[in-house]
């Protein structure tokens, strides 16, 4: 196999059957994860070929899922846990950030923590509440946790073994509505460095960054954009723990023009990061000040307003009308 | 102390672990009137060598009403005809439910076939100024609450989080974090008891929640602080795919016993058996003696919800070995055998069917007439008090929303000027 086209959803199964396979140490755990292959089936297939103890099917814990990966990994294995969705990771918050984020530190470096917590995230699937929430931005603000997300197949297969190969807690979210959508994965490329922002499509007027979710939308934007007349360039940060700040201060260099796209609430979200560090390192570059687009400091709401709530094409090309007017 | 044999895959090794801690648990309760229940257990346990367990029982799945030397209740036939029409017409809602999910007009739902018995015989027990903190599935015992079944959907459809003001029924919101209300359960009963007051709470919560940490720490609380707080887990076999044996290697009403307050195992399926059980505990509530565990032992007969595909975990031949276990279906024997003559059970049955059908349509009525939320609901009660940023984000979706509008009416307003030159 070296190329072929593929559904995230597939892309990550893959992925973990490939870590599964090649490394012994490699443990999957979480609820429903065995014999249903998890409730996105992200696991399926997994428990029957690789057995019962190495694709765990958990007590229904969050807490008691991380605390024991800890302690697994502790004893040298390698615990990718699957927390079922987003609203579900909070019983477990304690674990993550007390910890899990803590315990390298603590020991002088002694201990490593090679955990890997996967969490499908965000909306625009019609569920009921704490199915589409985006806490990326919780955990990213705890030092000691690595925090990714890929928009694609194809990282979602690469970034997955990346993250069960990194020695450190690595929170892996998966934008659940784009579990369906398919791209081509090529198994046998060298893959970018796990927390390398990527340029995903070049523009001259104006920097989309976005990640997950929201790349595929900044990307409908910036074509919509072309036939207005204006130049997009659009980068899929690919990791929110650490980001990219190069590749963004390159790209707005060039473009001299940010707009930060993220489903999550954006007030304290990690577009305000982006761009009070963009503001600094760009200072003389900017035409305009980076702006952010994203969810509203309100739950997230009901499923019949979620399309009003996610930031969408409109609420893009908005942003992005208004940064150009400066 | 024996362990179900169907509780653990290695029997040996656990059955001496919880033999010992359950043993040393049971000495150290923390009040002389808990462990003296607790003592009481024993006829609780399974008989040595069967892997049935021993359930409190009072109209047997042939619909035969038994004696039980604890738990009794004594039912005029009105009453009886009650608890099955409150079974019957809860099941067609659940069904109508299911359907509206098929036909797309629930976002999603989660049935209680099944679980009829466990949650009418519960929620009837309950008094008016009794307060329930559901789950997610409790919708007997919302009917119970007098909830109109319509207020249930809306969080389904998608319409709303949640549908109903708790108080007006001392109903509590569904709760979907597994596991937390158990937590605002014993707070609640905490202040119950505070107040002086002589009413009991009730939580519900399904086997896969007993792992919780939040669950282990509100038996905790609810143990110290005595509070008046009844426990009922519906054990309906399942966590989604994963079977009971995987949250517990002890039978669960025998938790209880480790926090030092009773527990009990009730046939989830049995109408006048939950009813007594439930009824018994929330008195003892009520007298001060503090929280129970009641352990309905029952079975999930459809999906966990209509999004989950139970033919990759269980096979029909469980579901049909329950189904002879049919909560319904028993106390229909026993009406039309014992309590109704043949006339007028006749006329009782045809009525109640015809009353599901006009609850059915009225649901789908509701259901399909139900309005999307305005868009500004989205900035609707996020704060009691109000808070500056909601307010600032509120304004400009309004200009964004209203820009749109503005579009749109130029646009309209342009065409008929222009007709009329
Ligand atoms: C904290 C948390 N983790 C995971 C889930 C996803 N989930 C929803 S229902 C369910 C199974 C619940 O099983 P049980 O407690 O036995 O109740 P039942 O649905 O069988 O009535 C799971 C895992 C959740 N809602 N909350």
């Amino acid at each position: 196999m070296a190329a072929e086209k593929m559904s995230l959803a597939k892309a990550l199964n893959e992925s973990l059957r490939k870590a599964l396979d090649t490394d012994p140490k490699v443990l999957i755990m979480g609820e429903d994860v065995g014999k249903l292959g998890g409730v996105f089936r992200i696991t399926d297939g997994l428990q029957k070929d690789f057995g019962e103890g190495r694709v765990i099917d958990t007590p229904l814990a969050e807490s008691g899922i991380v605390g024991t990966a800890i302690g697994l990994a502790l004893r040298g294995y390698r615990p990718v846990v699957e927390i079922q969705f987003d609203g579900f990771v909070f019983p477990a918050y304690d674990q993550i950030v007390t910890q899990l984020a803590k315990m390298h530190a603590r020991a002088l470096g002694k201990i490593k923590l090679p955990v890997v917590v996967r969490i499908p995230y965000g909306g625009g699937i019609g569920a009921v509440e704490h199915h589409s929430e985006s806490p990326e931005a919780l955990f990213a603000h705890v030092s000691g946790l690595k925090v990714v997300s890929p928009s694609n197949a194809s990282d979602g297969y690469w970034m997955l073994q990346q993250a069960i190969q990194s020695d450190d807690p690595v929170i892996f979210f998966e934008p659940k509505r784009r579990y369906w959508d398919k791209a081509e994965v090529d198994t046998e490329a060298i893959p970018d460095p796990l927390h390398a922002a990527r340029t995903v499509r070049t523009g001259t007027d104006l920097t989309l960054a976005a990640y997950g979710p929201m790349v595929k939308v900044c990307l409908e934007a910036a074509a919509a954009a072309e036939e207005e007349g204006k130049s997009l360039e659009v980068l899929d940060l690919r990791s929110m723990s650490p980001i990219d700040f190069d590749a963004v201060q390159k790209s707005v260099e060039k473009t001299r023009r940010l707009v930060v796209v993220h489903e999550a609430p954006v007030f304290y979200g990690s577009g305000a990061e982006i761009a009070a560090r963009i503001t600094e390192r760009c200072f003389y570059h900017l035409e305009a000040p980076v702006l952010r687009v994203g969810g509203f400091h309100a739950p997230y709401p009901p499923a019949r307003l979620e399309e009003e709530y996610l930031p969408g094409l409109d609420r893009v090309l908005d942003a992005v009308d208004r940064s150009l007017a400066y | 102390m024996t362990v179900e044999s169907t509780a653990a895959s290695k029997p040996r090794r656990s059955s001496k672990r919880t033999g010992a801690t359950a043993a040393k648990s049971a000495s150290s309760a923390t009040s002389a009137s808990s462990a003296k229940r607790a003592g009481k257990q024993p006829q609780q346990e399974p008989q040595p060598g069967t892997s049935e367990p021993q359930l409190v029982q009072l109209l047997t799945p042939e619909g035969e009403r038994v004696e039980h030397p604890e738990y009794n209740v004594d039912l005029s036939a009105d009453e009886l005809k009650g608890l099955y029409r409150d079974m019957v017409l809860t099941r067609r809602f659940d069904a109508e439910a299911t359907a509206l999910q098929r036909q797309g007009e629930l976002g999603l739902w989660a049935s209680l076939l099944g679980q009829e018995a466990a949650q009418i015989g519960s929620g009837r027990a309950l008094r008016d100024d009794d307060y329930v903190f559901p789950t997610y599935r409790e919708h007997g015992v919302a009917w119970c609450r007098g909830v109109d079944p319509t207020n249930l959907l809306g969080m389904f459809r998608g319409v709303n989080h949640g549908g109903w003001d708790p108080n007006s029924n001392n109903f509590h919101l569904y709760t979907i974090v597994i596991g937390s209300q158990t937590l605002h359960a014993t707070g609640y009963a905490m202040g119950v008891a505070k107040d002086g007051a002589d009413s009991a709470v009730i939580a519900y919560f399904g086997d896969g929640a007993s792992s919780q940490g939040d669950v282990a720490e509100s038996f905790t609380f609810s143990a110290v602080y005595n509070a008046p707080v009844v426990f009922f887990c519906q054990n309906n076999q399942w966590a989604i795919s994963e079977p009971t044996e995987r949250q517990t290697r002890v039978p669960l009403y025998q938790r209880a016993q480790g926090f030092g307050f009773p527990g009990v195992r009730v046939d989830g399926n049995d109408v006048l058996a939950c009813l007594a059980v439930t009824r018994s505990a929330l008195e003892r509530a009520r007298r001060g003696e503090g929280p129970t565990l009641v352990e309905a032992f029952t079975y999930r007969m459809g999906a966990h919800t209509t999004s989950d595909d139970p033919t990759k975990y269980r096979h029909d031949d469980e579901r049909a070995a329950w189904e002879a276990k049919d909560p319904i279906l028993r106390l229909r024997t026993y009406l039309e055998r014992e309590v109704l003559g043949e006339n007028e059970a006749e006329a009782f049955f045809t009525a109640l069917e015809e009353e599901s059908d006009v609850l059915a349509k009225r649901v789908r009525e509701v259901v399909r007439a139900m309005p999307d939320p305005d868009h500004m609901a989205i900035f609707e009660n996020v704060y009691a008090d109000g808070h500056a940023l909601v307010d600032e984000e509120r304004a400009q979706f309004a200009a964004y929303q209203a820009s749109f509008a503005t579009e749109l009416d130029s646009g309209s307003a342009a065409g008929p000027a222009q007709e009329g030159k």
